[in-house]
């Protein structure tokens, strides 16, 4: 008999259900306001006003662009492979949403006399799977490159998956410091950890990890200045050149879901996820607290994914080379060192 | 039976299905996509063992590192035309009669093995929780552990050394 299938009984299934509808729709809307923040911001940065014509503010222009993609024709090359030029975007899109069912959104609720924790699996490897979700993420790239049968997106595909696989590198070997200080692979006990009193956020404790981790989280989400697999300039269009209507747009939202997921999980990691500071959550009821937490952790990604478009609209894209001499020769032994002096205090302190 | 049996028993017939497509698919491609596929059955299997590390680290490493590089070199060879000259008779009978002698060994290996005592048990056992795995690899098993660590070092070093002499 299994216990954890047994263990499981029908209200917490439901439960689960819902939560997972809720973050699931939850992240597609961030990323659809997050096109419109990207274009905003970029209008506010190059002294411009920005979309405005739909609704007030120009507030509805995610619902047109999206209107506008669905309605487009729907075009696949007649040399391509069908099935994988169709399983490209997909996968692409499901890798996104994937990642978000450990991040802790706050902290428990009670509804129904239930208490639900706003997590959709605390599971035992908890940022490990993270990394496993983030290295499938390369074959939504991989195999719609190579699907779409065109030189321009063959080289752009490979390009991005080479890029996602050197940086992921030093994307763990930043991670294995911050693992050394809380001891536990768990993003909830990574949380609780920082909101103890007495005890700072981990940005306090690794201010070079998280410079490095954020590096790499550019270099993952394929951001600027690491977007070189869709260099216009040298590559046509990238990787998606060959697509139209929604599955383009599948590929182009799910880069928006990859910087929101990765925003969560750099607040969850270093920003003290859900923890409000100088708020005891103890003292208030355990709704209010989960309420509180949930906005403080809105605040601090919505913080990041202001941050990426910032970088995006301001530093101009790498060189090729430039791009595998920062990742291989600049930032791996940069978390090498760091990883080895975190381990060195850590041995220090508990002589 | 229950929610474990029917689960074992739907990655059991994942894993050797999508393994026989690997070798019996014409499109070297989709060989590599099948056999991420036998990957993660193989994973869901460790899931059941409740050797969560173990499933996590075998996405990680072979479908998610491993594999990439499989594509990276058909792609980039263009290995996928599918009007490739069929391949030597006597290579197809050196391939069969290689993989048998592997078969037989393992066969023979397992026929001698005392299984019965030691059948999987299902979510029982906490051995592939990560707390368990490390203080085992750890305390127990220090020395093969570092050991091959080395083995591996050595190995990149070696790459590394045949990549730059060019």
């Amino acid at each position: 008999m299994n216990p954890l299938l047994l263990a499981i009984d029908t209200e917490t299934v439901i439960a689960k259900l819902v939560l997972i509808v809720i973050v699931i729709s939850a992240s597609l809307v961030i990323a659809m306001y997050e096109t419109y923040a990207e274009r905003k911001v970029a209008a506010f940065i190059q002294d411009r006003i920005g979309p405005n014509r739909a609704g007030p503010f120009g507030i509805l222009q995610p619902l047109a662009d999206g209107l506008k993609l669905f309605m487009k024709e729907e075009i696949i090359p007649a040399t391509s492979n069908k099935f994988l030029f169709i399983l490209g975007p997909c996968l692409a899109m499901l890798t996104a949403m994937m990642t978000s069912a450990i991040i802790p959104w706050g902290n428990k609720i009670e509804v129904f006399g239930r208490t639900v924790d706003l997590q959709i699996a605390d599971v035992n490897i908890g940022i490990l799977y993270v990394f496993g979700v983030v290295s499938m993420g390369v074959y939504g790239i991989m195999i719609g490159g190579w699907a779409s049968n065109n030189k321009f997106s063959l080289l752009a595909a490979i390009r991005g998956a080479s890029q996602i696989i050197s940086y992921e590198l030093a994307m763990g070997l930043s991670l294995i410091a911050l693992l050394m200080l809380t001891g536990s692979l768990s993003l909830r006990t990574i949380v609780m950890q920082q909101m103890e009193p007495g005890h700072f956020w981990n940005i306090v404790y690794q201010p070079l990890g998280f410079l490095i981790f954020l590096v790499c989280a550019f270099a993952e989400c394929n951001r600027t200045p690491f977007d070189l697999s869709e260099a216009e300039n040298e590559l046509n269009f990238g990787y998606h050149q060959e697509y139209s209507s929604m599955k383009l747009g599948f590929y182009l939202f799910a880069e928006y879901v990859n910087m929101f997921i990765s925003s969560a999980i750099m607040a969850t990691l270093f920003f003290g996820g859900y923890d409000m500071p100088f708020v005891n959550e103890a003292a208030l009821s355990p709704n209010v607290a989960a309420a509180v937490g949930i906005a403080a952790l809105m605040a601090k990604i919505i913080f990041f994914i202001f941050l990426f478009m910032w970088v995006r609209w301001t530093i101009p894209r790498f060189r090729y080379d430039q791009l595998m001499n920062l990742g291989w020769r600049g930032l791996i032994p940069l978390a090498l060192a760091n990883m080895l002096i975190t381990g060195a205090v850590i041995l220090w302190l508990h002589k | 039976m229950n929610a474990t049996q029917g689960l074992f028993w739907f990655l059991s017939a994942l894993a050797i299905g999508s393994a026989l497509m690997v070798v019996t698919s014409k499109n070297l491609v989709y060989s590599v996509l099948y056999l991420i596929v036998t990957f993660f059955a193989i994973s869901g299997h460790y899931i059941l063992l409740n050797a969560q590390f173990l499933a996590i680290v075998n996405l990680i490493v072979y479908a998610g590192a491993i594999m990439v590089l499989f594509l990276f070199v058909i792609m980039l060879m263009n290995l996928n035309t599918e009007t490739e000259a069929q391949r030597k008779r006597w290579l197809k009978f050196a391939g069969a009669i290689a993989g048998g002698c592997l078969l037989l060994v393992m066969v023979a290996t397992l026929k001698r093995a005392d299984y019965k005592s030691y059948t999987a048990q299902t979510s029982q056992g906490d051995i592939g929780l990560i707390n368990n795995l490390g203080m085992a690899l750890f305390k127990e098993y220090v020395v093969p552990f570092e050991i091959s660590s080395i083995l591996f070092l050595s190995a990149m070093v070696g790459a590394v050394v045949i990549g730059k002499r060019d």
